[in-house]
């Protein structure tokens, strides 16, 4: 059957920011869905709260809602769109759970809209662990044992029947949110208590600990036909207890014999019709015992998922796009193979190498937390390297991550970790354990014995130790003899040791291992992903590097020449590899504009990323895709065999912006603004002195490189100051320090993240209004795209603070203050692309407190806010493009009618015991836009969007410092009006009285402690709606954490600022006007950009010439 | 560990090192493509006559173990791979690929960029080739190469079938309380054990023939069905099959698998050609045309029945393959005639199209009853 007929409109779900648990793969999967549905000829109407997604273009549907994911909202949008039907399938968990409350509600049946893929049934029935377990059970396959529990006292029945150690899920959430592993009661009671409360149904399942067990995970597909394939089975290196999403994973299945694989592939498409998945993708995860081979059912995912997303990429099978087609009524058998453009997608992928999923954690961010892995995911990124073989893909994937290591490499003194620390960093599963798998065998253990330690298989152990012994080599052959004979070198290059690793190997700089390496010939050879391991011959442009006979990359280079036609000139655009905090999805979405747009003009684009969770490392996004590392090594093998002719390193945010100069040493052609300026725009010295020759104000600073220094300078300023390492992104160990005692802490710490750079130390100003600038300068000429201004104060890093565009506050004269500065910083700069620029205002000055002369995280928030494409512009920039080409308007943020509100959403509640306190170094993982005609509706839509729901009613605690006591008298009052009860502190509780303001005094203490105290019970009670809670200097910041951190567990939202509380006020009074669920479309509001179309025509007409 | 080569007839070469035996080996390089099931692969008779080469890069990685044997040893010449596994783990493993290729004395190498070999043979198509430890010399290694016969014209069956009849005995099996339902006449051409495991369990006795047993050999046991099983070699030169089989058309049911495929298309009238590198995989997609299923299936064979070759109004076509639209099965439409290239039993492979097998006990049901009808 071709595509349906009886549908014409579709409304797909986005799974709105990015938090931990749910990342960029699902603009992935959302972007590659519509794509599919458009070329299908339907009519897309898309919902998505987060402006960095690509998915979320204006031109990727017909209809582009920026509103909150909530049922409200979308019935809104539903209500005025009238879709037909409704893909919930690849939003991730959020879209899904959407999709249910939207069926609950009756607002489907009322709009008679259809839900394609899964209808409420199979999601109920795959998500609802009893149901689940039903369904497994019927059909003769095994589940763990368990019970459910709605209270503690089920929940502590449960787990005496089972037995301790007992896991604890709760029904309904992401990422494993509030799961834990108990092995006490106390534990059990811990857990279970933040469990039930994380559930949407408020519902847990206690199930009997297979921690230990071999995981695996299949990827499936089903049509309306019943057609079932599954495109890759995945291999968790980590044994059961460990979040998949935080587990070092492999592709294909490496321990399956073919009889426990086809059993197992048998079970997942029993499960799949079962569970009655009508089309699209699903993923499910089996346990098995490493004894005696029993296998357990764990849990299925009917929808697309984070391991699709690695799926698709790891064999080159595009599950989001076939889910797409099959939701709309092609069979597989009727959809063809792009990548063989011969075969059809009714196939099941083979693969000819092996993949290593490596994940990226942040603990460093947490200093309170400790980085172990449970079932609850912590990690914010992954990578993925693929190699010929595991040791290969496993170093490959290792030094991709940016932590330092550069493969399986020594961080510390193997010899310096007691024997305890090894035993006890195999046993309890944490962020390095696969380091200290290597440490163990270097102080001797045997690979069995780590393996039973650390119960993870003895084949991947075994894998270790090959790479260890091949090191041991390496060092005795260096002892002997001064060179490494060439079988050597090249055996070590095929177990992937990276240059770097060899250089340290070998006591000399890596350019030199690198030299000699291409001297011998011992070169790396790329080889195809093409889902038939060479059977069939393939034409996807997508590539992996190895070190082996045959260079297929070259071959397709050749062979795409041969037509006849002249050669196209070739960018490469490197990419951000894994995402982390302080640089994700914003910077993939430039890398992939870059690439739109220098298609367009005609341009051959090469993408270099590591990234699988992205829309970059889709193989129809560029010409051609490198799926590699972003090391200085793995980027020039791209470039010895496709010698580009540009190469863009300002896209894909600090990654590969490092890798600036040296890639121009090598003489790698880099385009866009020159090595020099972004070195002078890093270097705190050489950008002081510009400022100061432009008579630009700047705080007050110095760069020190000794820890003297470093006091010296601060005395001189004066506390407070910001110190900071330098060329960091993230605000990465960025601290405001208020005497030397606080400084010298953090000179201490910053050591590991400045690695031998200088610190930096600014004056801080406090209570300044932070304004964050995004510019593109054609060498000559600037065009400021968007001036922001930041709801909290300076001090705050920007990535984690509300901003408002237009500025609502900030004067005229400013603003072309503002302007003016950054436009001769940009010309000063020669900066040739995207400039970013971060001022502080506080009384009538202007201060410049940094310059980024690259993309920015806020790059797609203000082209989404202004309708102007500001990285596709800058990429053209960069080829020779001039800003005059564009005819851009001067006044553009001054026509605009509309707000936009940018939010961050953060991930306290996945690393219980941290305090909430914003800071310089940021925190968030993710972002959401409000948009609306007024401040008030566009800052309620944020906040709605980042989850921290606006109240109607209930009690707001009010505690802050001695500052702000007499601002908090007029947001109290306003909340009075409004209705709702207040309580607070004595001391605030005092000043508010004084004021006529209606107050209830609470004790945040009880007899000196806090638990039991009033205000914790009512926490814990859910009494509390709100809290405002503004701490003062670094002495008294701990003083209410306990009360921030109680706030977190119980999911009450906690503002920290005052300005935080203004708009919050404004936000409430907003949200209960009656126009307030009125919804708008991206497309609709452009319309009232009268310069728009204007400037659309010029983007087309520079595309044609 | 010793050095090693592989040189094809067509003068290509690669280097690689031996980690079992030593010595010389010569046969038809052919690859294949799934990512389990080595043990099955190296114990299929099929792979008689040939140099197997694996695409997935690491194997060995869960050893060898006592039930994944599809028949009593190994039978490819030579084994080629990227990486042979050092230390496996798995549960059932009894021991490592590397001691039980030695234990056969299995030339096997390691080292090969088997992308590009297997990129080589699928341009060029399968080719003999030779791997040696001893010779390094191309033009001897071309002469030693030129002795040896091409797949085409080549019978390997007698190579590798039953030297006498026996009754395949399933260990562990219940059978129904009235005992075996059907007794089949299997003809080995090389038979893998899952089909007679599964026949067995699906309340089959299965007599097994040497491939060159008589009809009135076979008459003798009173079959209700005829089984012609898979095997190596060119299908064209068994002719002793061919003959038998068609005596056994229109009078009990036959069902073929791959090579058996082939002779029943052979003894329908039909012709075969070469594939020009074959099937040989686990992921080859099939279409059942009665009733529009598409299964994954595990193929292996270098040989193919003409469609084109059959009269149209005696056999039809009822599988096709959705890669490449070769045929993938036939059926006779007044006579109970079955058979299909690829291979229900899987081992290794998906299990999408065991249900084939059912198609011939209904066969076998029905004639049954007519017969007793006819009694």
């Amino acid at each position: 059957m071709p595509r349906r007929n009886d549908i014409k409109k579709i409304l797909l779900l986005g799974s709105g920011p990015i938090v931990i648990g749910q990342a960029c793969e699902f603009d992935y999967s959302g972007t590659q869905a519509c794509k599919a549905l458009k070329e299908e000829g339907y009519e897309i109407v898309l919902a998505n709260s987060n402006p960095a997604t690509i998915m979320t273009d204006p031109e990727f549907a017909d209809r582009t809602y920026i509103e909150p994911l909530t049922p409200e909202f979308i019935e809104a949008i539903i209500k005025k769109e009238r879709p037909c039907a409704i893909l919930p399938t690849l939003g991730g968990q959020t879209a899904l759970n959407l999709a249910m409350k939207l069926h609950e509600s009756g607002v489907l049946t009322r709009y008679g809209v259809k839900m394609l893929g899964a209808n409420y049934e199979v999601i109920k029935k795959a998500e609802d662990r009893e149901c689940f377990k039903q369904a497994i059970l019927k059909i003769g396959l095994v589940v763990p044992k368990s019970h459910f529990a709605r209270t503690l006292e089920e929940a502590k029945k449960a787990a005496e029947d089972i037995g301790l150690p007992v896991i604890i899920r709760p029904s309904f959430t992401l990422g494993g949110t509030g799961g834990g592993i108990a092995h006490t009661m106390e534990e059990l009671e811990k857990i279970a208590a933040l469990g039930i409360e994380s559930s949407m149904i408020n519902e847990i399942i206690v199930e009997e600990s297979i921690v230990g067990w071999k995981e695996y995970e299949l990827e499936v597909m089903r049509d309306y036909k019943d057609n079932v394939v599954i495109v890759c089975s995945i291999e968790n290196l980590d044994p059961m207890g460990v979040h998949t999403g935080d587990s070092i994973t492999v592709a294909p299945a490496q321990t399956l014999t073919d009889r426990e694989y086809q059993s197992m592939r048998d079970a997942a498409m029993a499960i799949v019709r079962e569970i009655g998945v009508e089309t699209g993708g699903s993923n499910i995860q089996f346990a098995v015992n490493p004894q005696d081979g029993r296998m357990v059912v764990i849990e299925m995912n009917p929808r697309v998922s984070r391991s699709s997303a690695l799926a698709s990429k790891a064999t080159g099978f595009p599950i989001a796009k076939f889910a797409a087609k099959l939701a709309v009524g092609y069979s597989l058998d009727e959809i063809q193979n792009d990548i063989t453009k011969e075969t059809p997608a009714s196939f099941e992928p083979t693969i000819d190498y092996c993949v290593v999923k490596a994940p990226r954690f942040t603990f460093e961010k947490f200093p309170e937390v400790q980085d172990i892995l449970g079932i609850q995911m912590k990690s914010v990124g992954e990578t993925m390297a693929i190699g010929r073989t595991f040791k290969e893909a496993l170093q490959k994937s290792l030094r991709g991550l940016e932590i330092g290591h550069k493969g399986l490499d020594n961080k510390v003194d193997y010899r310096q970790i007691p024997e305890e620390k090894i035993e006890q960093r195999l046993r309890e599963p944490n962020a390095s354990r696969i380091f200290y798998l290597k440490y163990a065998l270097q102080k001797g253990w045997s690979p069995d014995r780590v393996a039973e330690v650390s119960k993870i298989d003895i084949w991947f152990i075994d894998q270790i130790a090959q790479i260890l012994e091949l090191e041991n080599e390496l060092k005795e052959t260096l002892k002997k003899e001064q060179n490494l004979p060439d079988p050597l070198l090249r055996k070590a290059k095929e177990y992937g040791f990276s240059d770097a690793q060899l250089a340290a190997l070998m006591q000399i700089p890596e350019n030199d291992v690198r030299k000699m390496r291409l001297e011998k010939g011992i070169i790396a050879t790329f080889k195809l992903v093409d889902t038939c391991s060479a059977e069939f011959e393939a034409y996807t442009p997508y590539f992996y590097s190895t070190y082996e006979t045959e260079d297929e990359a070259s071959l397709q280079i050749q062979k795409s020449r041969k037509k006849g036609e002249p050669a196209k000139k070739k960018i490469m655009i490197l990419g951000g590899g894994p995402n982390r905090i302080g640089q994700g999805i914003e910077f993939d979405y430039c890398c992939c504009h870059a690439s739109f747009a220098l298609k367009e003009m005609g341009f051959e684009t090469i993408m270099v990323n590591s990234n699988p969770e992205t829309v970059s490392t889709d193989y129809d996004i560029s010409d051609r895709l490198y799926f590699e590392p972003l090391t200085f090594e793995d980027v020039m093998n791209v470039v010895g065999v496709e010698s580009p002719d540009g190469v863009i390193v300002q896209f894909g945010g600090q990654t590969p912006l490092n890798l600036a100069r040296r890639l121009q040493e090598a003489g790698v052609p880099i385009i866009g603004t020159s090595v020099e300026a972004i070195d002078v725009a890093e270097d705190r010295e050489k950008f002081s002195e510009l400022i100061k020759t432009l008579g630009i104000y700047q705080p007050a600073n110095g760069s020190a490189r000794s820890v003297d220094e470093a006091v010296a300078i601060a005395s001189r300023i004066g506390y407070p100051v910001l110190a900071r390492p330098s060329y960091v992104l993230g605000g990465r160990a960025m601290k405001i320090v208020y005497d030397s005692q606080g400084l010298l802490a953090f000179i201490d710490e910053a050591k590991e993240v400045s690695e031998g750079r200088p610190i930096l130390i600014d004056k801080f100003i406090e209570d300044a209004i932070e304004v964050d600038v995004d510019a593109i300068c054609d060498g000559q000429e600037t065009f400021v795209a968007g001036i922001m201004e930041h709801i909290e104060n300076a001090g705050i890093h920007s990535g984690d603070s509300a901003c408002v565009l237009p500025p609502p506050t900030i004067s005229e004269i400013l603003l072309n203050q503002i302007k003016q500065d950054t436009c001769r910083i940009a010309q000063a700069l020669k900066v040739v692309g995207l400039l970013n620029i971060q001022f502080a205002i506080k009384g009538r000055k202007v201060y410049v407190l940094e310059v980024n002369p690259r993309a920015s995280r806020t790059v797609p928030f203000v082209s989404k806010a202004t309708g102007i494409p500001l990285a596709k512009i800058a990429a053209r920039i960069m080829v020779g493009r001039k800003l005059s080409d564009f005819d851009l308007p001067a006044d553009h943020l001054e026509q605009l009618k509309h707000v936009s509100v940018k939010e961050s959403v953060l991930p306290f509640s996945r690393f219980s015991g941290v305090d909430i306190v914003l800071g310089p170094e940021m925190k968030s993982t993710g972002e959401v836009m409000g948009i609306a005609m007024t401040f008030g509706e566009a800052f309620a839509k944020s906040q709605i969007s980042a989850n921290q729901t606006l109240l109607k009613s209930g009690k707001i605690f009010l505690s802050v410092k001695d500052d702000d006591k007499r601002a908090i008298v007029f947001i109290a009052k306003r909340l009075m009006d409004m209705g709702f009860s207040l309580i607070s502190t004595r001391g605030t509780a005092k000043v508010l009285r004084a004021n006529g303001v209606q107050v209830e005094v609470v004790e945040p203490y009880a007899q000196g402690q806090h638990e039991g105290s009033a205000l914790m019970s009512m926490i814990k009670g859910n009494e509390i709606a709100l809290i405002v809670n503004t701490p003062s200097g670094e002495s008294s910041q701990h003083d209410m954490r306990f009360i921030r951190a109680a706030a977190i567990l119980h999911n009450v939202p906690c503002i920290t600022t005052l300005q935080g509380a203004w708009a919050a006020v404004n936000g409430i009074e907003s949200s209960r006007t009656k126009d307030f669920l009125q919804v708008r479309s991206l497309q609709e509001y452009y319309l009232d950009i009268s310069v728009k179309k204007n400037f659309k025509m010029e983007i087309d007409k520079c595309a044609v010439s | 560990m010793k050095e090693a080569i592989l040189y094809l007839e067509d003068g290509t070469t690669f280097q690689g090192r031996s980690l079992s035996s030593t010595g010389e080996t010569a046969g038809e390089v052919v690859f294949n493509t799934a990512m389990t099931g080595y043990q099955e692969v190296l114990t299929d008779p099929s792979y008689a006559g040939q140099i197997v080469v694996m695409t997935y890069p690491l194997i060995g990685n869960y050893g060898v173990n006592e039930q994944d044997v599809e028949s009593n040893k190994i039978h490819v010449k030579g084994f080629i791979v990227k990486e042979f596994c050092r230390r496996h783990s798995n549960f059932r493993a009894t021991k490592s690929l590397i001691e039980y290729l030695n234990e056969q004395n299995i030339l096997a190498i390691e080292g090969i960029d088997t992308r590009a070999l297997t990129r080589h043979l699928r341009v060029q198509g399968a080719m003999k080739g030779m791997i040696s430890t001893k010779d390094f010399d191309g033009k001897v290694l071309a002469g030693k190469l030129a002795q040896i016969p091409s797949m085409e014209g080549s019978d390997w069956v007698k190579e590798v079938t039953a030297p006498k009849k026996y009754i395949w005995k399933e260990e562990g099996l219940v059978s129904g309380p009235a005992g075996p339902i059907y007794k089949v006449a299997a003809i080995d051409c090389g038979i893998k054990f899952n089909i007679l495991r599964i026949l067995t369990r699906l309340g089959c006795e299965v007599h097994v023939f040497p491939a060159h047993a008589g009809v009135e050999e076979i008459k003798a046991i009173q079959p209700d069905g005829l089984f012609i099983s898979n095997g190596p070699g060119d299908p064209a030169v068994v002719n002793y099959v061919i003959e038998t089989v068609k005596k056994f058309f229109g009078v009990i049911p036959v069902f073929g698998i791959c090579l058996g495929h082939q002779i029943v298309g052979l003894a329908l009238g039909g012709k075969t050609y070469k594939l020009k590198f074959g099937h040989h995989g686990a992921n080859q997609p099939v279409k059942d045309l009665l009733d529009h299923r598409v299964c994954i299936t595990s193929q292996n064979h270098g040989f193919c029945v003409n469609i084109d070759s059959l009269s149209q109004d005696e056999v039809e076509m009822i599988g096709i393959n959705l890669n490449d639209k070769t045929l993938e099965g036939l059926r006779h439409k007044k006579m109970s005639i079955l058979s299909f290239q690829y291979h229900p039993e899987a081992a290794p492979g998906p299990h999408d199209a065991q249900y084939l097998f059912n198609y011939f006990m209904e066969m076998m049901k029905a004639h049954k009853k007519t017969a007793r009808i006819n009694v």
